[in-house]
């Protein structure tokens, strides 16, 4: 299955949690937030959210701007 | 050395801020500068911004931002309509842990005027969130009322185009929604040098946000204290209660008296 994380694409073996994609991906878990098909997962549903075949995750974080 | 006690302190959303300048990070060279820029300015609130994690990124400046002891106001930067705004917000929330949120919704990132009708929808929304939306809007005094109303905890109105640097060019607007709007009004974006700051205050501006001017002044420490010694003089001379401009002179000197006559 595919998934696209940051607008990259990502080929994974089966649906994995949030927590588990961002430990995959070696991502921070601190300081950030995850949307998955335009719909914040908060932090408390990280470990029960399952990421499927052609989903679009985004992982943002706080950075300079404004 | 300004030491007049501000009769009025500043309050938004119920918190106390002792410094009236609030620091943007966009433009800043690195963490090191952007820590003696916060140790110059004094500044108590700080914005970032958004973006996806890049896991090539240098060090992180929440850190420098927390070691301040600053509070942190995530931004909207970038987003066009009210839906990225509402999911930014969202997302910054989640990230950060603060209901605060700068709220910005451009037009276009050419001119990066405030589509204020993306906006409107976008605070309406965020404070139904119940967010502390504090919206970076342009002059128009009728929108900044709008804003306010739709419960908004601050009215962020431009000086001048987003890093153009040309100060307040449109003071009579600034003065205006100063004295009609009920929230906090922050003067932001378009600031170049201190006097604009100190202007902003002049014209009954609550506070100032200041980013490009410092981040990308030649020495950005120093501007930052500039800053705040301009935000401190423009308050002070605010309340002070300045004299009305004049058509013609007024002698300041006894016009009787004098030698030889």
């Amino acid at each position: 299955m595919t998934i696209r994380l940051n607008g990259q694409a990502h080929a994974l073996a089966e649906p994995l949690t949030v927590l588990a994609l961002l430990r995959t991906l070696a991502l921070p878990r601190t300081d950030v937030a995850v949307a998955v098909d335009g719909i914040v997962v908060p932090r408390s549903r990280w470990e029960d959210h399952l990421v499927r075949d052609g989903a679009e995750v985004d992982v943002v974080t706080a950075v300079q701007g404004g | 050395m300004l030491t007049t006690t501000d009769p009025s302190p500043l309050t938004v959303a119920g918190v106390p801020f002792t410094s009236r300048l609030f620091l943007g990070t966009g433009g800043v060279p690195s963490p090191a500068v952007l820590r003696r820029c916060l140790e110059m300015s004094g500044t108590e609130l700080v914005t970032v911004s958004m973006r996806r994690v890049d896991p090539g990124a240098p060090s992180s400046i929440l850190d420098v931002v927390r070691e301040h002891g600053a509070r942190l106001l995530p931004n909207t930067a970038g987003c066009r309509t009210a839906r990225e705004a509402v999911l930014t917000a969202n997302l910054a929330r989640e990230a950060l842990g603060t209901a605060w949120v700068k709220l910005e919704v451009v037009a276009d990132d050419v001119t990066l005027l405030p589509d204020v009708v993306e906006l409107l929808d976008a605070a309406e929304t965020l404070v139904r969130e119940s967010f502390t939306v504090l919206a970076y809007t342009n002059t128009d005094l009728v929108t900044a009322r709008r804003l306010a109303d739709v419960g908004c905890a601050a009215v962020m109105p431009l000086g001048s185009p987003i890093g153009s640097g040309l100060g307040v060019t449109d003071p009579r607007a600034i003065a205006a929604i100063a004295e009609a709007v009920a929230v906090p009004v922050v003067l932001d974006a378009g600031i170049g040098t201190a006097s604009d700051a100190a202007l902003a205050m002049e014209l009954g501006c609550d506070a100032v946000l200041c980013a490009t001017a410092i981040t990308r002044a030649g020495d950005p420490p120093a501007m930052a204290s500039a800053m705040a010694g301009a935000v401190r003089a423009g308050r002070t001379a605010y309340g002070a209660g300045r004299i009305p401009r004049r058509e013609t002179s007024l002698a300041s000197s006894p016009t009787t008296g004098l030698v030889g006559t």
